[in-house]
C-alpha cells in the first residue's frame, strides 16, 4: 500500500474527498431525506463553478463562495417551484434544470467554455502562507466543510430540520403538523443546492479552472460516495451519519487514486465510477443474500446429517 | 363545533365510473359530542373525513368549524384544528425520526400561538412535557424517546399517534377513521380506552368510523349511520341508550330502505 499511495497522493485524494464531499451531502439531504432524486446536480455544481470563478476572477474569492450559494439557491428554487407549483415530477424537473442550466453557466461564463483563475488570488492561495505549501489546500477544505456540517447537523435538528426530515419519511404526517410538504421541499432543495453550487465554487478554485462539462456525472459520483459512506456507518445520529458521507467522499478519491497508480486510464474513469456505485449499491443487498444462502446451507446439510443418522 | 352543509362529492365526473360519495350530507356536531359512524364499504365515510379534513374539496356545499368556513383552506393548514387516525398505525408517525421528533413536530401545531420558531431545537421544558404525556400512555414509551419510532409495533405506534393528533395540542374536531382496526383485539382494546379518556378529558368534538356495532353502540353518545352517500340514521340520547345490535341492524334496513343482513354490510358484532 506504501507505495501505491505516495503522501502527495493521499493528501490530494483527502483535498477532492472533502471538498466533494459537499455534493455527497446535497444528496444526502435530497435523496436520502427529502426522498427525492435531484439530477440537477451536475448543472447546479457548474453554476457554483462559473459563477465563483466569475466573482474570483473580479477579486472577491471569498465572496465568490457566497456568491455560488446564492446562485445554488436560485436553482433550487426553480426546481422546487416546478415540482410542488407546476406538478412536475422531481426527476423530470431535475433535467429540466439541468438542461436550461447549461445555457445559463455558459451565459455566466461570458460563453467561453472554459475560464482560468490563474492570475487571481483564491481562497486557497490566500491561506498557503498561514498553513504551509503542503497542507494548505487540505486544512482550507476541511475548515469549510467542517463549518458546512456543523450547520447542516445543526439545521437539521431545529423544527425546519425536523420538518424536512419528515417530508421525506411520511408527507402526510407533515401536513397533519400544520406544514405545507411543499414549502419544506423548497427549503431543502434550495439547501442542498447551496452546498452544490459551493462545491463547485471550492473545485473551481481548487484547480484555478472552470470548465462547463466540469459537472458531468457529478451526480453518479456523489451517490457513489453517499452509499459507501451510509453502508459503512449505516444508521445512527444525524451528525454520526453526516460523518459517514464525509468518510464515503475521502474513500471514494482513494479509489480513484489506486486506480489511476494502477495505470488505469484517465479516459476509463467514469466507467470505474459507475462500476464503483452499482458496487457499492449492491452491496448490502449482497451482504444479507450471502448470509442467507450460508444460513441455508447449513440447515439443509444439517438436515441431511441427521436424515442420515436414523 | 363542526357543520357540514349539503356537502356533494363526486368522483370521475362524466365517466362510467361515475360514483356520487357524498349525496348532499349535511351535519352539525357539537363540542363534546362523540359520534361513531357505520355503514357498508362505498357508504362515504372515509369521504366524510376526507372533505372535513381537506384531503380534498368538495364539489358542493360548505364546511364550517367553529362557525369559520373552512371550505377551501388547505389541509395543512386546517391540521391545526383537526386531528385525525387511519386505519394504517404507519400513517400518522415517521418511522425514521425518534418518537421525540414525531412529538415535537405534532407540537408545531402550538407554535401558531407563539411557541418556539422555525430554527428553535427541541427545548428541556418540552422534553420534560412529552415525557409525561408519554408516560400517561402506560406503555413505558418515555423511557424510549430517542428511539426511532418505527421499533414500536402498530399499537404503540396508533397510541402515540393519538397523542400527537389529540393531546399535545387539542384539536377543535377529531377524525378516527377505523383506527384500532389493524390492531389486535386486547391492542384495541387499550387504544379504545384511551381514545375514550382523551375525548372526555378534553372536551372534544369527535366522530369515529367503525365496523364494530358493539363499540358503535358503546362508545361515544351518538350514533350515525351511512348509506349510499348519505348519513341515514342519526340516533342519540335515551333511543340510544336502549338499543341493541340487533335493533340497529333494523333500523338500518328500515333508514336505507333496503334489506341488509348483518353479513352482508360486513359489520361484526
Amino acid at each position: 500500500m506504501g507505495s501505491l499511495l505516495s503522501l502527495p497522493v493521499v493528501i490530494s485524494a483527502l483535498e477532492l474527498g472533502f471538498i466533494y464531499a459537499l455534493v455527497a451531502l446535497a444528496l444526502f439531504l435530497s435523496y436520502s431525506i427529502l426522498n427525492i432524486a435531484d439530477l440537477s446536480t451536475d448543472g447546479c455544481f457548474t453554476l457554483g463553478c462559473a459563477v465563483g470563478a466569475q466573482v474570483a476572477i473580479m477579486g472577491h474569492p471569498v465572496l465568490a463562495l457566497f456568491a455560488a450559494m446564492l446562485a445554488g439557491i436560485c436553482s433550487g428554487y426553480i426546481m422546487a417551484s416546478l415540482q410542488t407549483k407546476l406538478g412536475v415530477e422531481s426527476i423530470l424537473a431535475g433535467i429540466i434544470v439541468n438542461t436550461g442550466l447549461y445555457t445559463v453557466n455558459l451565459a455566466v461564463m461570458g460563453f467561453s467554455s472554459n475560464l482560468s483563475l490563474f492570475k487571481c488570488d483564491t481562497i486557497f492561495s490566500l491561506l498557503k502562507n498561514v498553513f504551509g505549501a503542503t497542507w494548505y489546500k487540505l486544512i482550507t477544505a476541511i475548515i469549510v466543510v467542517v463549518i458546512v456540517c456543523l450547520i447542516l447537523a445543526w439545521f437539521l435538528g431545529t423544527r425546519l430540520g425536523l420538518s424536512i426530515r419528515a417530508t421525506g419519511d411520511n408527507a402526510d404526517m407533515v401536513k397533519a403538523s400544520s406544514i405545507n410538504p411543499g414549502f419544506t421541499i423548497t427549503v431543502g432543495l434550495c439547501v442542498s443546492s447551496a452546498m452544490t453550487a459551493l462545491s463547485g465554487c471550492l473545485i473551481g478554485q481548487y484547480q484555478k479552472s472552470c470548465d462547463i462539462n466540469l459537472g458531468t456525472g457529478m451526480v453518479t459520483i456523489a451517490l457513489a460516495s453517499l452509499i459507501i459512506g451510509e453502508t459503512l456507518i449505516g444508521k445512527g445520529t444525524m451528525f454520526k451519519r453526516i460523518v459517514g458521507v464525509i468518510l464515503g467522499s475521502c474513500l471514494y478519491r482513494f479509489a480513484i487514486a489506486i486506480a489511476l497508480r494502477l495505470h488505469i486510464p484517465a479516459e476509463c474513469l467514469k466507467l470505474v465510477s459507475a462500476v464503483i456505485v452499482a458496487v457499492a449499491i449492491a452491496s448490502p443487498y449482497l451482504k444479507k443474500q450471502i448470509a442467507f444462502q450460508r444460513r441455508k446451507m447449513a440447515a439443509v446439510s444439517a438436515r441431511k446429517g441427521g436424515g442420515s443418522g436414523c | 363545533m363542526l357543520k357540514l352543509t349539503k356537502v356533494k362529492k363526486t368522483f370521475n365526473i362524466g365517466t362510467v365510473n361515475e360514483k356520487v360519495a357524498l349525496d348532499g350530507v349535511s351535519l352539525t356536531v357539537e363540542n363534546g359530542e362523540f359520534a361513531t359512524i357505520i355503514g357498508s364499504n362505498g357508504a362515504g365515510k372515509s369521504t366524510l373525513f376526507n372533505c372535513i379534513a381537506g384531503s380534498f374539496y368538495v364539489d358542493e356545499g360548505s364546511v364550517e368549524l367553529d362557525g369559520t368556513d373552512i371550505t377551501y383552506v388547505p389541509d395543512y393548514k386546517r391540521a391545526t384544528e383537526i386531528g385525525r387516525l387511519f386505519q394504517d398505525p404507519m400513517r400518522g408517525t415517521a418511522p425514521h425520526m425518534t418518537i421525540e421528533e414525531n412529538l415535537a413536530l405534532a407540537y408545531l401545531r402550538a407554535s401558531k400561538s407563539g411557541r418556539g420558531s422555525a430554527f428553535s431545537r427541541i427545548s428541556k421544558e418540552q422534553r420534560s412535557y412529552f415525557r409525561e404525556r408519554l408516560s400517561l400512555l402506560g406503555m413505558g414509551l418515555e423511557d424510549r424517546m430517542k428511539q426511532p419510532v418505527g421499533l414500536l409495533s402498530g399499537g404503540q405506534r396508533q397510541a402515540l399517534t393519538l397523542l400527537m393528533a389529540a393531546t399535545l395540542v387539542p384539536p377543535k374536531i377529531l377524525l378516527l377513521d377505523e383506527h384500532t382496526a389493524a390492531l389486535d383485539p386486547a391492542t384495541a382494546e387499550k387504544v379504545l380506552e384511551l381514545t375514550k379518556n382523551i375525548v372526555e378529558e378534553n372536551n372534544l368534538a369527535c366522530l369515529m368510523i367503525t365496523h364494530n356495532m358493539h363499540s358503535a353502540l358503546q362508545m361515544g353518545n351518538r350514533t350515525l349511520m351511512m348509506d349510499g352517500g348519505r348519513i341515514v340514521l342519526d340516533i342519540s340520547g335515551e333511543e340510544r341508550r336502549d338499543l341493541t345490535v340487533d335493533g340497529l341492524l333494523q333500523k338500518f334496513s328500515a333508514g336505507a330502505g333496503k334489506e341488509l343482513d348483518n353479513d352482508r354490510i360486513l359489520f361484526s358484532k
